[in-house]
């Protein structure tokens, strides 16, 4: 076992529950990592909702509270209100945080509490066995759309950025170095970060989406049709951007209620 | 270890039931409020976010909702703050999912219903007992809880006191039932100079967050205090860890969860009486509808006839021995509520031998203790006769 596995994976929780090739467990290393490298592992707890992706944390050893599906957020805040000294890391999925949960995730960003949402996007609901989520793409076929998906998908970095979070990126699977980088950088950053990763789900997605189960192919189709720069982005394509879009300095939620409640002493 | 603490704010005030429920709240030293306005609770919401950042420096925080409000007050307990929020009706509806979190994971903390009439939006303004069952079984799977049913503004504040004692005894959700009548009623109150709270201590070490004591209780334990807790919805084994494919471990905890509550039901029962001994007529009432109760059996009292009241201020879990042993000499029983007849139906199954009466009232009718009265001296004539 990794030295890094070995100090921080609570190993009577292994196996990881992921399916071979699944995304989670690239975010699970990369967030050990930068756990290590900030040295905030007796400082952070974890938060989470139902789905995959919401399992990432269980493997964490460090106080993790996983929750019910949607509310991961509404737990987090009530957690890092309690206890403003500390860090709070949420893992939720596209379903978990832009479907059942999005009301919490909108309210949660006009607040600016200083929490880091680590959304994991693969484009449908993986975990109940392949049906449609609110990213799944305009057409595309799933358990719960055979005909095709009649709905728009979310961009729901684009709306977190409109609900007013400070720190906003978007990564795939193909960048672990940035997804780390991010992760130690919305951990940092005081306010509400949200970092989307979208990730390859080759059981569910590759299945019924991509029609190949290949997740090396879904990655190789994220590469193709991401970029980091907006130009490289063609109108109307299936394109999607990639990078850091938000790096705001506001007053956070945590801070603004200690310095108003000072106020009042 | 119980320990008597100061109240700053004491002495006799007249005073709303929602605002006692609130001085009761930060009497016993709750530091986290989450909530969402809704009629007819509002008021706490509103006096906690007067009260808990100027006297208490506590944590008052209006979520968008009542399904995001217990949500952040169970992570709050997790992050170490004694917690509670305070709804009616549809929201008290919504609380079911997150209640169900904070029974599994033994979350000590308090929900306020202050009852309106229903279902659906129902009657925001008026009165109700309508929710009596689903405090007790609103949430899915098998579960046991601790429900108070306060009937005056005193009560909303001694109540409120002991059901943050309960939810740390017990590490459980307590509900304390009010209604819509003693929430916004005003009446006398004395707020006294200091109050028990239950301190209970925290192991300095806890791998095994759900390994539970003789009474079946787990230790006090939060975040933050090296433990690494798994804290987990799933049904999981004692360390935490999700154990819902395991049939045997399941087993056992949902047996625990029940058991813990029912078998230390002496420990929670709290029941008042007047005149029950020998009485052949007993009012088993609760809620506001017990002060129209005991107002008619002292009325039927003064005309000679036998008749006794009882009050059940610990609705849920229901007291069965205790309700048993002080209804023995009774031929008849009255259940007063306003609702269709929902306790009447627990009182009815625990004494098969006597005459057992619903008195049922809907739409936010208050009982009349001369309604109640008639109904006493109707049956004491029966009985005679």
């Amino acid at each position: 076992m990794h030295e890094l596995a070995e100090k921080y994976l609570r190993k009577e929780a292994l196996p990881l529950l992921f399916c071979p090739g699944c995304g989670n467990g690239q975010v699970l290393n990369a967030t050990v990592r930068a756990i290590d490298e900030l040295k905030v592992r007796d400082d952070l707890a974890a938060v989470s909702g139902i789905g995959c992706s919401s399992w990432i944390p269980v493997y964490l050893d460090i106080d993790v509270l996983h929750t019910l599906h949607g509310r991961a957020l509404a737990y987090a805040q009530g957690l890092k209100l309690s206890r403003p000294d500390k860090k709070v890391i949420v893992f939720t999925g596209d379903g978990d945080c832009g479907g059942i949960g999005g009301n919490h995730l909108i309210h949660a960003a006009r607040r600016n509490i200083d929490i880091t949402v680590v959304m994991i996007n693969n484009y449908i609901y993986g975990m109940t066995g392949g049906q449609k989520a609110p990213t799944t793409p305009y057409r595309s076929k799933t358990k719960t759309s055979p005909y095709g998906n009649d709905e728009n998908p979310f961009d729901v970095s684009k709306v977190v950025m409109a609900a007013g979070g400070t720190y906003v990126a978007r990564w795939t699977t193909n960048q672990p170095v940035q997804i780390q980088k991010s992760i130690q950088k919305a951990i940092t950053h005081k306010g509400f970060s949200f970092l989307e990763i979208m990730t390859q789900c080759p059981v569910q997605t590759g299945k019924y989406i991509f029609k190949n189960q290949d997740p090396w192919e879904t990655m190789q189709w994220y590469k193709d049709r991401s970029a980091t720069k907006a130009e490289d982005i063609e109108k109307g394509s299936d394109q999607f951007l990639l990078g850091e879009f938000v790096e705001d300095v506001e007053e956070e939620f945590c801070e603004r209620i200690a310095r108003e409640r000072d106020g009042l002493c | 270890m119980r320990k008597m603490v100061k109240v700053k704010e004491h002495g006799l005030k007249i005073l709303q039931g929602n605002e006692a429920c609130v001085e009761g709240a930060v009497a016993a030293g709750c530091q986290f409020f989450a909530g969402y306005p809704i009629t007819p609770a509002s008021e706490i919401a509103e006096y906690m976010a007067h009260k808990l950042p100027t006297c208490h420096q506590g944590t008052f925080v209006q979520m968008e909702d009542e399904l995001a409000s217990i949500s952040a007050i169970t992570a709050a307990r997790w992050g170490g703050n004694k917690s509670m929020t305070a709804t009616s009706g549809p929201g008290f509806s919504l609380m079911q999912e997150g209640l169900g979190y904070a029974l599994v994971t033994e979350t000590p903390t308090v929900i306020v219903n202050v009852q309106r009439g229903g279902p659906a939006t129902g009657q925001p303004t008026v009165s109700s007992n309508q929710d009596i069952y689903q405090a007790r079984y609103g949430s899915h799977g098998d579960y046991e809880l601790i429900v108070l049913a306060p009937a005056s503004v005193q009560e909303m504040f001694d109540f409120t006191v002991k059901a943050f004692n309960l939810s740390e005894e017990f590490r459980v959700p307590v509900i304390v039932l009010a209604d819509e009548i003693i929430g916004h009623m005003r009446e006398k109150i004395l707020i006294p100079e200091e109050v028990e709270l239950l301190e209970v201590e925290s192991p300095k070490h806890c791998k095994e967050p759900y390994r539970a004591d003789d009474r079946l209780i787990p230790p006090s334990v939060e975040f933050f205090q090296g433990h690494n807790l798994i804290i987990d919805g799933q049904l999981h084994d004692e360390k935490g860890n999700r154990a819902g494919h395991d049939l045997e471990i399941s087993e056992k905890l949902v047996e625990r969860l029940n058991h813990k509550i029912t078998q230390n039901i002496d420990a929670i029962t709290d029941i008042e009486t007047y005149e029950t001994e020998e009485a052949s007529i007993i009012l088993v009432s609760y809620s506001s509808v017990s002060r129209s109760a005991l107002s008619a059996v002292k009325k039927a009292r003064a005309k000679g006839v036998a008749a006794g009241w009882i009050k059940v201020n610990s609705v849920w879990p229901f007291p069965e021995k205790a309700l048993k042993e002080l209804t023995a000499s009774a031929k008849t029983v009255m259940v007063p509520e306003m609702n269709i007849g929902k306790y009447y139906r627990e009182v009815r199954g625990i004494l098969p031998d006597q005459k057992v009466v619903s008195v049922p009232l809907v739409g936010g009718k208050l009982h009349k203790p001369d309604d109640l009265l008639a109904l006493i001296l109707k049956e004491a004539k029966a009985c005679t006769n």
